[in-house]
């Protein structure tokens, strides 16, 4: 238990300074960045309880948004997908997760992408959403949620395959 | 009593998600309305700091370009000095009246922001500085933004490229002026609105500041119209504006204070009031 912890908290520190240093700097074609810090989300297991990883993800968004400058909007979309991770889950994984025998190294890669796309699409239309706060602007909204997307799912899954291996 | 807790059990998920969903939303919405987050920003205390130490390090990268700025800047002045000289051979200038009406801080970008909707910059000058709330800053090239709070040590600016940005400008050759605003697409550039339709504009004219706000002074330099077309009343003409400064390689930057924004402010208050 104490290693998983363990993990789990290297994992918040080492994504959120990734993210705060490097990943926010990389504005590729003018705007286009990706928001990896959800992996944390994404991969907290899945028998723990709900109300502590509801609050993390809102942990993790605000500090995100501190550094940002950006009010809440990470906030409120990481505790969104927080809240929702359950039928994402549901609908990838079907009934592994039910039977809750679910662990993400051993999951196929096909249905690894299904979930990290609908994850990664939730949050940054939500995030888009708050950031530009204006339903008249919404081919800006749906134009950055598609790009940052893409960037972002690619990069987790690359993230993924590279430290998976190092587990076993 | 006891179906209320049982609904509070029940529910709990839900509403602890609605309860935070809440906060975010409401700092979101204070973030949007100028001069009002008051503590969620980059210039308190531990981010500040935080951005400071980070920002030793990825200043080395592009010291070169940044020496250049400098040694262009360096030359402009020069240039500027040696001609006041040579005017005061053979004219006279009321120095009495025109050498203290602005004081100039110089201070280093910390940090920079320039892909979303609403961007704000943290500069390494505060309080300690006297540097105080609406000063204006530009750099070598032209305007960035104005000061919009300060903490002991560090200073937040709200960027030119901010929906909620409200900048008065002009026509270099004539005095027809309108209002900066920026759309949030490209960093490259913003947006000219309310400029009358009888003023010539043509592509390729340079836009300055207009010096009505007592922010700026007149005749800081902004950038060159690309493309102008009529608004939808077709009684003004809302000009595109490629920008000189690139804002998204900004390192020295100038704060500038008007030593006469209280004598002004004043003055217009009394005759507002009669």
């Amino acid at each position: 238990m104490n290693s998983i912890l363990s993990v789990h908290t290297v994992r918040f520190i080492i994504l959120i300074l990734l993210q705060v240093l490097i990943l926010n700097h990389i504005n590729f074609l003018g705007y286009i960045n990706p928001y990896i810090y959800i992996l944390f989300i994404a991969l907290y297991p899945i028998k723990n309880n709900r109300i502590t990883i509801i609050f993390l993800s809102f942990l993790l968004g605000m500090i995100i948004d501190i550094f940002q400058d950006s009010g809440g909007i990470h906030a409120g979309a990481s505790v969104f997908i927080a809240y929702a991770r359950p039928v994402f889950l549901k609908f990838a994984f079907g009934t592994m997760f039910e039977h809750q025998i679910l662990k993400f190294n051993t999951i196929e890669f096909s249905s690894k992408l299904t979930y990290f796309t609908l994850l990664t699409f939730t949050h940054h239309f939500v995030l888009f959403t708050l950031e530009i706060f204006s339903f008249s602007k919404i081919i800006l909204i749906l134009e950055k949620t598609l790009f940052s997307s893409i960037f972002t799912i690619l990069l987790s899954i690359i993230l993924t395959i590279i430290f998976s291996k190092k587990i076993k | 009593m006891q179906q209320i807790i049982n609904f509070i059990i029940r529910f709990k998920n839900f509403l602890l998600f609605l309860f935070l969903f809440c906060i975010a939303l409401t700092f979101t919405i204070l973030s949007h309305s100028y001069h009002t987050s008051k503590f969620i920003n980059s210039a308190n205390f531990f981010t500040g700091g935080f951005y400071k130490s980070f920002h030793h390090i990825s200043r080395y990268m592009n010291l070169n370009s940044q020496n250049d700025l400098l040694a262009e800047e360096n030359r402009a002045l020069r240039d500027l000095l040696y001609n006041t000289e040579s005017l005061d051979d053979s004219t006279y200038i009321d120095t009495a009246s025109y050498k203290n009406d602005y004081r100039v801080y110089s201070a280093q970008v910390i940090k920079n922001s320039y892909s979303i909707t609403n961007n704000i910059l943290t500069l390494n000058k505060g309080k300690k500085d006297s540097i105080q709330q609406d000063l204006g800053v530009i750099s070598s090239k032209g305007i960035i933004g104005i000061i919009e709070k300060t903490s002991a040590n560090y200073s937040s600016v709200l960027s030119i490229l901010n929906t909620t940005s409200r900048i008065s400008a002009q026509l270099k050759k004539t005095n027809h002026f309108g209002t900066l605003v920026w759309e949030g697409v490209s960093p490259e550039y913003i947006k000219l609105i309310d400029i009358p339709k009888i003023a010539p504009v043509q592509p390729g004219d340079t836009i300055i500041t207009s010096g009505r706000s007592s922010i700026f002074p007149k005749g800081i330099q902004i950038g060159i119209v690309n493309d102008f077309k009529l608004d939808q009343t077709e009684n003004y003409y809302e000009v595109q504006v490629k920008l000189f400064n690139d804002m998204t390689d900004l390192e020295h930057v100038y704060i500038i204070e008007n030593l006469h924004t209280e004598e002004i402010k004043s003055l217009q208050r009394e005759s507002a009031d009669e």
